[in-house]
């Protein structure tokens, strides 16, 4: 399975902003790798959640580990069949040790996005 | 002669303005282009309400043409389209119906539907022509009623209020963009002036001449003062801060019909407005 998780500028706490993450993390479980990319929807103007839902699915993820999540970056992870975990804050290994233990919550509310608006 | 009203920050008497210029006014076309709340009609009184739905195009893809090659979802830079499944995917909300996608597609997969975003209601009030932009809730984008309820303005043969939104965004850009002389209205407050500071920028960056009224008038806020002074900006008017004038506009009543000191200040701006845009 390959599990995303949005970092912050110090690339290994979990970033609270999913679209506007600086990087993003790539675990393959099967391979046992890791990668971080930078995020290309970091400073876009508008739709940063959708850009990086998108940059999520190319990666072909098929998880997700995140603080919170808008609905329209929702509305596309879950069509792309993408579990959306919940994020207990802090080093996003100790998230991805809590979802391999199968301890990390699913996310289920999500917000309506900010809009510029923080 | 069309004038905007604008200020800024809200509560500073865009709408009683606005509603009063067209009442003493006579014959003139009042457009409510605070389409979020619109509430000058609460004051007008519209008789003979006629409603038409306003609606924006929605791009729709055809899954048999497309091939996709992303060139849509790549060009949107609003990031309105996502590609998932093998298909673009448009997201409503985000959507500015800009129409970039359908030229960018090589395949001609793009076709348009018309999606509702809210209304224009129209009536009239003795002489005054009442115009209502009202946007659907929850939209995101009032831009495309504005619009349509600006479409009024092409009526030129008496004087047109175009009563803007709050702020100073894209919103209110487009209330002023059929605007021949811009009124700002000015609450002498250290809030009203900084944001009476961010619409004068405004509508110094669009060219649009301007005028100054000060509303709730008491004691003169010097560093409003100042500024107009500094910038050259003409106090058309003052309106002096009255209780009684709170009550009847919280009783959705027109002060220049039941207070004859504030019909003749009216009056007096619209004639100073006329001799402005002379200019």
């Amino acid at each position: 399975m390959k599990i995303a998780v949005p970092l912050d500028e110090n690339r290994t706490e979990v970033c609270v902003s999913f679209g506007r993450a600086p990087y993003m993390l790539f675990r393959d479980t099967q391979k046992n790798t890791e990668e971080i990319l930078p995020n290309p929807a970091a400073d876009v103007e508008g739709g940063a959640g959708l850009k990086a839902a998108q940059f999520v699915v190319d990666q072909g993820a098929q998880a997700l580990i995140t603080v919170r999540c808008g609905e329209n970056a929702a509305q596309v992870l879950q069509a792309a069949e993408i579990a959306i975990y919940h994020s207990q804050g802090g080093a996003a290994r100790s998230d991805l040790a809590a979802l391999e233990e199968g301890k990390l919550p699913l996310l289920t509310s999500f917000h309506a996005g900010f809009h510029g608006i923080l | 002669m069309r004038t905007a009203v604008l200020s800024g920050k809200g509560g500073t008497g865009k709408t009683f303005l606005s509603v009063n210029l067209a009442a003493a006014a006579g014959r003139s076309v009042y457009i409510d282009c605070d389409v979020e709340e619109p509430n000058g009609r609460i004051f007008l009184k519209p008789e003979a309400v006629r409603s038409s739905v306003v609606t924006t195009p929605l791009p729709e893809f055809a899954p048999e043409l497309c091939d996709g090659c992303r060139k849509c979802v790549d060009f949107c830079r609003f990031h309105a389209l996502v590609f998932l499944k093998e298909t673009p995917r448009v997201f409503p909300d985000v959507c500015h119906a800009c129409g970039g996608c359908g030229l960018v597609c090589p395949r001609q997969a793009v076709s348009w539907k018309e999606r509702p975003i809210g209304v224009v209601e129209e009536g009239r009030k003795g002489g005054v022509r009442v115009v209502t932009g009202i946007l659907n809730t929850g939209e995101a984008s009032a831009v495309g009623v504005i619009r349509a309820a600006l479409a009024a303005c092409r009526q030129d043969d008496c004087p047109v209020i175009i009563d803007c939104p709050p702020g100073s965004s894209c919103s209110v850009m487009e209330s002023v963009s059929q605007a021949d002389y811009c009124l700002l209205s000015a609450e002498p407050t250290a809030f009203g002036f900084d944001n009476f500071r961010m619409v004068h920028q405004l509508v110094q960056l669009l060219g649009k001449p301007c005028g100054v009224v000060i509303n709730k008038a008491g004691v003169p806020y010097q560093p409003l003062e100042e500024y107009c002074i500094r910038e050259k900006l003409s106090i058309l008017a003052r309106i002096p801060y009255q209780p009684h004038l709170a009550s009847l506009t919280a009783e959705g009543r027109l002060a220049v019909e039941e207070d004859p000191a504030v019909r003749e200040i009216f009056e007096d701006l619209l004639g100073k407005l006329s001799k402005e845009e002379r200019k």
